[in-house]
């Protein structure tokens, strides 16, 4: 049968969990072993279903203007690659107008780009690529140090000029370089998984919902016919080989329902 | 030092599926149970809002609600002479955390194994002899039977209201349904899902090739229903986001949509979240278990005593809880012995993608376990006999999602950038589909668990460490089951296909799936199995390790139904046998 007394001590006890949580938090190190884990803290449900108020997580959309992690040159450099990864031509936008660069830097701003949820703890040594990355460095400290190794490999072959400079067609032929591994990078950076990570996110930043900053218009949706962030296709799930008539919809809606008539 | 709390009748490490069912027999005991949960609590309305629950980047690009393995990950190595490196990032397959655990983002794909996968040795050497069997293959008998987990299969189906149509009623084979199942004792509680064109297409074909293909069993449901403990679900909507997602509609079946309403309001259940198991806790002798030690989100250690414990984590973590609470002999490959981590085994997926000029799929509306299927080429549902390896898995149309980061086919040759990857993603979307052979993985004495030499976890204990690779007969039977699916294909006649079948070596960057198997297995002997016929350790006898972790090897289907099953089993004998003679419910 049920012991209240019981749970009545388990609470308390974590209720003084709580109180000695700052002690604790200044003098021992155990709580740097949470430090990737904002906002967490332990608690004692029991006897109810637990409705806490206001806990839902909503993404939280992008803001708009300049770049929060790229200095100036590495936007330049990114929005030339995006664009030359998915280019811009008669079937829809590329990569630049659709955002993809500030996609990127949006996502190396926050907690992909430094890591904090991998395991990123020493020995870092080589690998067989099928053991997975075993990279020292996040995504951020990554793009930093291949961006400037792509543009000084740029400088050195095509007089001086950065890759956003470069012709198209010299472009690809630097990105083609890069992917099959027939360029050298300074600085230990290495070209193939570079370049993956670059098309990876390019295709992030093209095919995610447009609240990360990319996927502008939900072009990227338009132009494969996927019609987006829909809960209900009860209607249409026996039409087949018919297609879906309603255009693609965002997790913040779209632009024609937020008008005002 | 630990600060010791008022003792439970019962701890439960971990509140997934198989902690969420236990804790709810348990209670209803009259006992007072504590479920013990590394992770946070979530539930339908605060954590899977439909709002914003239709984001593939943050859920199944960045797997905002799997385990991140800053808190923990394993190390991996393909065999004995390679130096172990850790997964960084997990990709193969995606451990869960949290309240209702992997059950949360699964696809509710809910497959009985076949009754011969519960004899297996037996089976395949009475049939072909013992040296059939590549000689370092290591599978077993479970010690428990498809008869004797029937019930317990069915009470799990009935708990999710699993939607699909039985193929073996009571010992008669139907016209529709899998015609090679086990008996069932009544139909499924809902009728299939309704189906996308692509499952549609594959039917047909399969009937023109003279099979007879089935509706997979969905614990996305078909309609509305209410379970025996009163918790009812709603009408899947065919979202697409399913795997990976937690879903905002109660209509996949987990531990929040189908049992957790009943046991939270229990006022001799307790649940603790944030909190993460250190280990189990001895008595001098070694034989009892006292408890365990956790320490909670802020640092601070707690010891909860109890009588009982019951390991419920994520498979790979209840083995190493074993090994960190020093609870059974670690395995050791150079001598065979030792029981811990023996016969890790996983899953052998392949597919075949096929490229149509004249279809819209609408791929992208889908549950996570629509679809039609063939069974004719799993387990030993055929002769193996000329082909030269054992096992097999069903294959099908079960596609689950066209989310576009995940899910643009392309044919073979295209470049993956530029231009002409632009206009070939934008012709391909959405009249290319795939084909999925879900194959089974066999153990091996040179495939298992141990802990690392070299890295730790944030707590500076050992990581887990597995040593796997695809053996010669995995490979082998994903190469024919590839071919079988070709023939589907080729018979829905599409302007191209892509074969797939799985190749070595094993490579931890790729998705796979999260069927990681065995390590903690049961069996008849405790020279070869860690728990008895109910779970239950041989070693220490008021522990019960419940999961995939007891499958001493893997059938080729998914594993969630067994494992329920298992766990009510487990139950079963738990509150009729042990808690009125507590003590070893199988001598040694």
């Amino acid at each position: 049968m049920a012991d209240k007394t019981a749970g009545g001590q388990a609470v308390a006890a974590s209720s003084s969990l709580q109180q000695t949580r700052r002690s604790l938090l200044a003098t021992t190190t155990l709580a740097l072993l949470f430090a990737p884990f904002a906002n967490v803290e332990a608690r004692t449900f029991g006897g109810v279903l637990p409705w806490i108020p206001e806990s839902a997580d909503p993404p939280t959309p992008f803001q708009p203007g300049g770049w929060h992690y790229f200095d100036a040159r590495e936007a330049s450099t990114m929005e030339a690659i995006v664009e030359r990864l998915i280019p811009g031509d008669d079937l829809g936008p590329g990569g630049r107008d659709v955002g993809c660069a500030v996609f990127i830097d949006r996502q190396l701003a926050g907690p992909y780009g430094d890591s904090r949820r991998l395991y990123m703890r020493p020995p870092f040594a080589k690998a067989a690529a099928t053991l997975g990355p075993q990279s020292q460095d996040g995504p951020a400290a990554q793009y930093r140090r291949g961006l400037a190794a792509i543009n000084a490999y740029c400088r050195t072959t095509f007089a001086n000029k950065e890759f956003s400079d470069l012709s198209p067609a010299e472009q690809d032929t630097v990105l083609t370089g890069l992917e099959k591994g027939t360029i050298a990078l300074s600085d230990g950076v290495a070209g193939p998984q570079f370049f993956k990570l670059m098309l990876q996110n390019t295709k992030e930043g093209f095919l995610a919902d447009p609240i990360y900053g990319g996927n502008r218009d939900m072009a990227g949706w338009v132009l494969i016919g996927f019609p987006g962030a829909r809960y209900d296709y009860r209607d249409h799930i026996e039409k087949h080989n018919v297609a879906y008539p309603l255009p693609p919809v965002g997790i913040m809606g779209r632009s024609s329902w937020n008008q005002k008539s | 030092m630990a600060r010791k709390l008022p003792r439970k009748d019962v701890v439960i490490i971990g509140l997934g599926w198989t902690g969420s069912i236990l804790a709810n027999d348990l209670t209803d005991e009259g006992l007072e149970v504590v479920a013990i949960e590394r992770g946070p609590w979530r539930d339908t309305a605060t954590d899977f809002a439909p709002k914003y629950a239709a984001d593939e980047l943050r859920y199944a690009v960045r797997l905002d609600l799997f385990l991140q393995p800053a808190q923990e990950t394993f190390t991996l190595r393909h065999n004995e002479s390679e130096e172990a490196r850790p997964i960084r990032q997990f990709a193969s397959f995606l451990p869960g955390t949290g309240v209702g655990g992997a059950g949360v983002h699964w696809n509710g794909q809910t497959w009985r194994f076949h009754p011969d996968d519960f004899v297996l040795k037996t089976h395949l050497t009475e049939r072909y002899g013992a040296k059939f069997l590549p000689p370092n293959m290591t599978i077993q008998d479970w010690g428990v039977t498809y008869e004797d987990l029937e019930p317990h299969y069915d009470k799990f189906e009935y708990l999710c209201g699993t939607s699909g149509e039985a193929g073996n009623l009571r010992g008669t084979i139907q016209k529709t349904g899998n015609p090679f199942e086990g008996a069932r004792s009544r139909d499924y509680p809902t009728p299939p899902q309704k189906l996308n064109y692509g499952p549609s297409l594959f039917a047909t074909a399969a009937r023109e090739l003279g099979h007879q293909p089935f509706h997979q069993p969905s614990s996305n449901l078909s309609q509305p229903y209410t379970n025996p403990y009163g918790v009812t679900l709603g009408e899947c909507t065919f979202c697409g986001y399913c795997e990976r997602f937690g879903c905002g509609n109660y209509s996949k079946a987990s531990a929040q949509t189908t049992i957790l309403p009943v046991l939270m309001r229990k006022s001799n259940f307790e649940a603790r979240t944030e909190c993460e198991v250190m280990k189990i806790n001895l008595d001098s002798t070694g034989k009892k278990a006292t408890g365990v030690t956790y320490i909670d989100a802020s640092g601070e250690e707690w010891e909860q005593p109890a009588d009982l414990v019951l390991t419920c984590a994520f498979m790979l973590d209840n083995a190493r809880l074993m090994m960190l609470s020093g609870i059974g002999k670690i395995y050791d490959p150079k001598t065979r012995e030792g029981v811990i981590g023996k016969n890790f085994s996983y899953q052998t997926m392949s597919s075949v993608q096929m490229f149509f000029d004249d279809k819209i799929f609408n791929a992208f509306m889908a549950s996570g376990a629509q679809g039609m299927c063939v069974d004719d080429f799993n387990g030993d549902n055929f002769d193996h006999a000329p082909h030269g390896f054992v096992g097999g898995g069903y294959l099908g149309m079960v596609q689950t999602n066209a989310r576009p980061i995940e899910t643009i086919y392309v044919p073979p040759g295209t470049p993956s950038w530029g231009a002409g990857w632009k206009k070939a993603a934008k012709v391909n979307y959405n009249s290319a589909i795939q084909l999925t052979g879900h194959g089974s993985s066999y153990s091996y004495d040179d495939v298992f668990l141990d802990l690392d030499p070299t890295y730790k976890d944030r707590f500076g204990r050992p990581l887990m460490r597995i040593t796997f690779d695809l053996k010669e007969n995995e490979l082998k039977m994903s190469a024919f089951l590839t071919d079988r699916m070709a023939e589907f294909a080729k018979a829905m006649n599409p302007r191209q296909i892509a074969k797939l079948p799985r190749k070595g070596p094993y490579d931890v960057t790729q998705y796979q799936t999260t069927h990681v198997c065995g390590g903690v297995i049961m069996g008849t002997n405790p020279t070869t199995s860690a728990v008895n016929r109910y779970l239950q350790s041989w070693d220490v006898s008021n522990v019960f390790v419940v999961g995939a972790s007891a499958f001493p090897q893997n059938a080729g289907y998914n594993p969630t139904d067994t494992v329920g099953a298992l766990t009510y089993w487990a139950s079963k004998a738990i509150r009729e046998q042990y808690l009125k003679a507590p003590g070893p419910l199988v001598q040694a």
